[in-house]
């Protein structure tokens, strides 16, 4: 069934459409007379200001390595992240440690570890399949570079990123 | 060539070279400039504010860019009238603010005596008249001309050979000749009254008996008649702006760019300098608008109680810094209006051309007349 809608009833007013102009312009007036005199909250200026100090703790920015409180690479390239990484962003080249090594029983380490920062969608699955409690997601979110070599950030670089975390796994610690 | 015809050469020169050069091109960039800053501010950002303390080097670095450009023709396109559009809407903008007295006289005896002695040349040193050419058809000079502005848009948006650009240019057409009408007729009450096109002369009046608007002082504030005339001035005033605006094609009249529909209207195919001389074409043509509207209705170069620059050079830079600050209030004006009020539909352009503004300046008319023909002073 046809629905009628009926016209509105326009006041002479609004037939005359100049009040409504006025009005608009004195709303547009006001504006520019409060941004005018700085009471206007407008858009951060970012590369001045930043927001990072409100940053929540769980925010998840780029990717990182860490290493433990003996200076111990935490990841033992088991590769667990390699597998869940959705955009198949990390590359790891898994390396056997020596005998003598202090940490001979963790068997493996990350020879290589790439993780390609233009692929990364900063999912944080990485972190949380994790075994060792190795890689984690920092609050870094400015990721630049001017090619796509420097984009790609290896083992190095990951570190540098992440720094040390103490505590959280304790298996490979001979004080146990 | 006599000593005076080489002097008025020279100074003609002088007048039109400082015009264009040191006023109305900087006035065009900065009003880009304004436009971004002042519709920021309207919709609470902050707008180009990083080249230059507050980005007032932003016009620089926009005209580096467009010079930089590749100046892309593509090929479908007709040549010719191609590369003759972006010219033909720049030229008639320019050309109009010959006629616009943009002061009153500046005496400039202090420099033409001395120089006069020491070179031996027979100089005139009176006060010279700061309007690039005092002609007595001032008025319908600019009617022509600024008419013209159409033939820029029309010739690109047909020969770009697309039909977003053929659509503006159709729009355009259309749209100046519905409004050319009310334009013309809206000026016809002031001529009836002041009795002269020369645009000298109209300033010159409201400078002694008060603002077309606003007949606060000299001979207009006891007449009757002043005070009646008021009411035809100030519809003659609005329906002037109005026309302006739509002549300018600024909002809420663009139609023939319109953004959300026509891509870019009559400039999309264009790039590069081509482009950037529409949009300077188009930012000229709204000052030389302006300055017709505060000629016409608002007293020009004359302030209440400020002597022209018959009384001596301060006086006359005084008036040239007045008519540029008023026309800068109006450029205030044209920019705060197209942040606050959207684009007019077709039809309802053509309804408010047509049979309201028409017909208002039409009725305008009989009423001047009839309050001129009345036995009051």
């Amino acid at each position: 069934m046809a629905i009628t809608v009926p016209r509105p009833n326009l006041t002479i007013a609004e037939k005359l459409y100049l009040p409504a102009i006025v009005k608009g312009l004195f709303i547009t007036f006001g504006h520019f007379f409060n941004s005018l005199r700085g009471k206007t909250k407008v858009t951060m200026q970012y590369p001045e200001q930043k927001w990072d100090s409100h940053l929540p703790e769980y925010y998840r920015g780029a990717p990182t390595l860490v290493k433990d409180e003996h200076d111990r690479e935490r990841c033992v390239a088991c590769q667990l992240c390699e597998f869940i990484c959705p955009p198949r962003a990390i590359r790891i080249v898994p390396g056997e440690l020596p005998e003598e090594s202090k940490w001979a029983k963790v068997e493996k380490y990350p020879d290589e570890f790439d993780i390609d920062m233009i692929r990364c969608i900063y999912c944080g699955l990485c972190e949380e399949v994790c075994p060792e409690q190795a890689i984690f997601l920092r609050k870094d979110y400015a990721i630049t570079g001017l090619t796509r070599e420097d984009m790609v950030h290896d083992k190095e670089k990951l570190y540098e990123l992440g720094g040390v975390k103490e505590g959280l796994v304790f298996k490979w610690n001979k004080l146990k | 060539m006599d000593a005076a015809t080489v002097q008025f050469v020279v100074i003609s020169l002088i007048k039109i070279l400082a015009i264009i050069f040191a006023a109305l091109l900087p006035i065009v960039s900065y009003t880009v400039y304004a436009e971004r800053r002042v519709s920021a501010m309207i919709q609470d950002r902050l707008g180009p504010n990083r080249v230059g303390p507050q980005g007032l080097l932003q016009p620089i670095a926009d005209a580096v860019k467009f010079l930089l450009k590749e100046d892309f023709t593509p090929g479908h396109v007709n040549k010719f009238y191609y590369w003759l559009a972006p010219a033909l809407a720049m030229i008639p903008a320019i050309t109009m603010i010959a006629v616009i007295p943009f002061g009153s006289t500046l005496d400039l005896g202090w420099l033409l005596g001395p120089l006069a002695n020491a070179t031996g040349w027979e100089l005139d040193t009176s006060p010279i008249p700061m309007v690039i050419a005092n002609v007595d058809i001032g008025v319908l000079f600019i009617f022509a001309v600024s008419s013209l502005g159409v033939y820029g848009i029309v010739l690109g948006g047909w020969a770009s050979n697309s039909k977003y650009p053929f659509l503006g240019g159709v729009r355009s057409s259309a749209q100046m000749i519905s409004y050319e009408l009310a334009l013309g007729l809206s000026v016809v009450p002031v001529f009836l009254f002041m009795g002269t096109l020369n645009l000298s002369e109209i300033v010159n009046f409201q400078w002694q008996n008060g603002w077309l608007v606003l007949p606060l002082w000299g001979d207009g504030v006891g007449s009757l008649q002043r005070w009646l005339l008021t009411i035809p001035m100030l519809i003659s005033f609005v329906i002037f702006t109005v026309a302006i605006f739509a002549e300018t094609n600024r909002l809420p009249f663009d139609l023939p760019e319109s953004e959300t529909e026509l891509v870019g209207g009559y400039h999309t195919e264009y790039s590069s300098m081509k482009f950037a001389l529409y949009f300077l074409g188009e930012y000229a043509a709204m000052i030389t608008g302006s300055a017709a509207i505060v000629t016409l209705f608002l007293g020009g170069w004359s302030l209440p109680g400020v002597p022209s620059g018959d009384s001596g050079f301060f006086w006359g830079v005084i008036n040239i810094l007045t008519f540029f600050i008023k026309l800068v209030a109006l450029l205030f004006l044209f920019i705060w209006v197209r942040w606050s009020l959207p684009r007019f539909r077709y039809d309802q352009l053509m309804k408010l051309g047509w049979v309201w503004f028409f017909e208002i300046a039409l009725i305008n008319i009989i009423v001047t007349a009839v309050i001129l023909a009345l036995p009051i002073s």
